[in-house]
């Protein structure tokens, strides 16, 4: 085992699977000399060379569809977007070739990409740099997304990212590139869970939380705090939203009777409604009260002096404990 | 060098200044730098290209018809493109790739589509037919401009493989407005990637005559961007194939992409869904009728003693023999069973796809045989 920290490991990563790969590139702005602004590629073009470390134009659609193309010609290409906010210029790469490429052609023509996201809020950063879009990639058939939450996550998905025959988008929460943790980098990726498995990071009898990203360790300090109040608290990490491990999900919440999505994104048809109403489909007989979703405001993303007051913090995840377990709340005196 | 760079004069609809080698009255003519790049194109490879030409021509007229009948859903019409789509596609080597748009139909052809490739997407019974891997062919693109970006990618792909292939992107008039074929050109330069582009100029997006999307000829930009252009006659087959033959030599030899604008029009509707005749004249139509490159090769070829009515029959014929089996593959086609909608959205197994597939099979299970949807 080895400390890192979750930016470390995910170079780690890039680098194993380069190594053992030499059909995977890495391309994007600034990946090269610079190492990306995040870092994450750093060291990589003097290991590996201009030829399989490419710095792009500055261009998101240009490096999506050439990233088509090189997986036309059975390159496995990881992207680096280099912000979430960035992306849109390349969505339509994304949504109408990279996801439906495979589904067009029967299955002849595979699009192993991985595209690296710099992901979501907490860092203080100028507007289109805290963005949290997954929800768009989750609604669109033929991609896989996974979000990351620990250094040895971010480590082994990545390995598995790029690894897989289809297309990943794999989001990297900013906030925690620099936080540290113990990585296996012998493991083997085979020994590992599946990327599409979810984990249950903290076990509980009262409450399941279900969280993403960043939003992982603030379920995770909401459920130290409730402990102190006697409160039993499941946490889990979905890990992947598509496809999300409903088997892990059901089986929590069947448990717990009770249920709180977080994420930092918006709430109007985020993941979390989709949660819920699959939840509800699933669980309805076993629920003890209406589940509940602690997100991002249905705005677009404020301006950072003010952003604390958008992401959802533990105070209010536990507000909507509180409204699960039918106990004084915030919306207590608030007529529905 | 001054400061200001001023567009050189010329208008986007500028007929005059094009590369010809086959006047629109079948004439020979020279072109200082295409005539060596056509100098080998004797009668027989003449004979050849008119051929194809004549094929895609009624592979075209089958294509229309089949939708009028109710056997297709939508078709593209390619006529008064056949030169550009023939010329350049003949030109390129099998081991090259080409990604074309939703009109080339000549280009599938050439590169060995069979008659059922034709008319299965078009029906709506599969998005695609053939593996793109078998033809060198891309499934054709129907995002305009996006599958420019795809040749520059599939190009670098080359260049890391250290061959001498070259990836091809075909498109029109209205993807040069798009975002995407500027971003193929900015990648496609910065790396000197071996790609020619190649804009078949129709004249019209849909109803949207190319004064909209340029003011200025469209082979003028490239060299804004570091590439090497050619304006040539779209409608004259000789010239389009030799001015693919110097763009592929330029890419194959290390030299970076070429742009060529083969000016042609498109003399049908944009799709069968289409009424040209609510934004454009019938002069303008009889005009290029004037132009066109069957009509002006077999001019050629009647006087040089190569077009015979043998050699009509025999083109008739095949051409009737590959309508035939279009039609054969259309009418007879087996629409797939209903859970083939959830077949190929993943390489590898999808808990989430895996489910529905379970419960709409479940469902579909409820019917007898004589109810089941079809």
């Amino acid at each position: 085992m080895t400390e890192l920290t979750m930016g470390k490991a995910l170079t780690a990563g890039l680098r194993r699977a380069m190594a053992d790969d030499d059909r995977v590139l890495v391309m994007g702005e600034d990946v090269g000399a610079l190492g990306g602004v995040f870092r994450i590629t750093d060291g990589l073009l003097a290991e590996f060379g201009a030829q399989r470390v490419i710095d792009t134009p500055l261009a998101e659609s240009g490096i999506m569809g050439t990233a088509v193309g090189l997986a036309f010609r059975g390159y496995r290409p990881v992207v680096e977007i280099q912000f979430d906010g960035f992306v849109y210029p390349a969505f339509d790469q994304i949504v109408c070739q990279v996801a439906k490429l495979h589904y067009r052609t029967l299955g002849r023509v595979r699009m192993p990409i991985t595209i690296r996201i710099p992901w979501a809020g907490g860092v203080g950063a100028a507007e289109h740099h805290s963005e949290s879009p997954e929800a768009y990639f989750v609604h669109t058939a033929g991609l896989r997304v996974v979000a990351v939450s620990n250094p040895q996550d971010a480590y082994t998905m990545l390995r598995q990212a790029i690894a897989s025959d289809d297309p990943v988008v794999f989001f990297e929460p900013k906030r925690l590139y620099h936080t540290k943790g113990e990585v296996d980098v012998d493991a083997d990726v085979a020994d590992a869970a599946p990327m599409g498995v979810a984990r249950v990071v903290r076990e509980g009898t009262d409450v399941t939380l279900l969280a993403y990203g960043a939003q992982v360790l603030t379920c995770l300090d909401a459920a130290t705090a409730a402990e102190d109040e006697g409160t039993s608290i499941e946490v889990i990490d979905l890990r992947s939203l598509s496809p999300v491990d409903y088997r892990t999900v059901t089986a929590s919440v069947r448990k717990t009777g009770r249920v709180v999505v977080t994420h930092e994104a918006a709430r109007e048809a985020g993941v979390g409604a989709e949660l819920i109403a699959s939840i509800t489909e699933s669980c309805f007989h076993y629920l003890e009260a209406p589940p509940q979703r602690v997100t991002g405001h249905d705005i677009p993303y404020p301006p950072a002096k003010l952003e604390k007051h958008h992401l959802p913090d533990l105070d209010r995840i536990l507000d909507a404990v509180d409204r699960v377990l039918d106990r004084p709340n915030s919306l207590s005196e608030v007529s529905s | 060098m001054t400061h200001t760079l001023a567009p050189v004069s010329g208008v986007s609809t500028d007929l005059d200044d094009l590369a010809r080698l086959l006047t629109p009255d079948g004439e020979r003519v020279s072109d200082p730098q295409l005539d060596r790049w056509a100098a080998d194109l004797d009668r027989d490879a003449l004979r050849g290209l008119y051929r194809d030409m004549a094929l895609t021509r009624r592979i075209d007229t089958e294509g229309v018809a089949l939708q009028r009948q109710g056997h297709l859903g939508l078709w593209a019409p390619a006529q008064g493109q056949e030169a550009v789509q023939i010329g350049t596609a003949r030109a390129c080597r099998d081991d090259d790739f080409l990604f074309p748009s939703y009109r080339e139909l000549g280009v599938q052809v050439v590169r060995g589509a069979r008659p059922a490739d034709l008319v299965l997407s078009w029906r709506g019974e599969q998005h695609s037919t053939y593996d793109p891997h078998d033809l060198n062919l891309a499934t054709p693109q129907i995002i305009i401009g996006a599958q420019s970006l795809h040749a520059a990618g599939y190009a670098m792909g080359i260049q890391r493989d250290g061959t001498d292939q070259v990836a091809v992107a075909y498109f029109g008039d209205g993807a040069t407005s798009q975002g995407d074929l500027n971003e193929a050109l900015v990648f496609a330069s910065s790396f000197r990637s071996p790609v020619v582009f190649v804009c078949s100029n129709n004249q019209w997006a849909i109803s949207e005559p190319v004064t909209v999307q340029a003011k200025f000829p469209i082979a003028g930009r490239a060299p804004g961007f570091g590439i090497p252009s050619l304006r040539v006659d779209g409608n004259d087959v000789i010239a389009c194939t030799a001015a693919m033959r110097w763009a592929l030599d330029h890419a194959r030899g290390g030299k970076g992409p070429v742009f060529i604008e083969a000016v042609t029009y498109r003399m049908g509707p944009h799709t069968t869904s289409d009424d040209p005749t609510r934004y454009r004249s019938r002069d303008e139509v009889d005009a290029w009728r004037r132009r066109d490159p069957l009509t002006r090769l077999e001019a050629h070829l009647r006087a040089v003693d190569g077009f015979d009515e043998a050699f009509q029959a025999s083109v008739q014929h095949d051409g009737d023999r590959f309508a035939a089996a279009m039609r054969e593959a259309a009418i007879t086609a087996e629409t797939r069973p209903p859970l083939a909608v959830l077949d190929h959205v993943y390489a590898e197994p999808h808990t989430g796809i895996d489910e529905q597939r379970l419960r709409f099979s479940a469902y579909l299970d409820g019917f007898s045989d004589e109810e089941a949807p079809r």
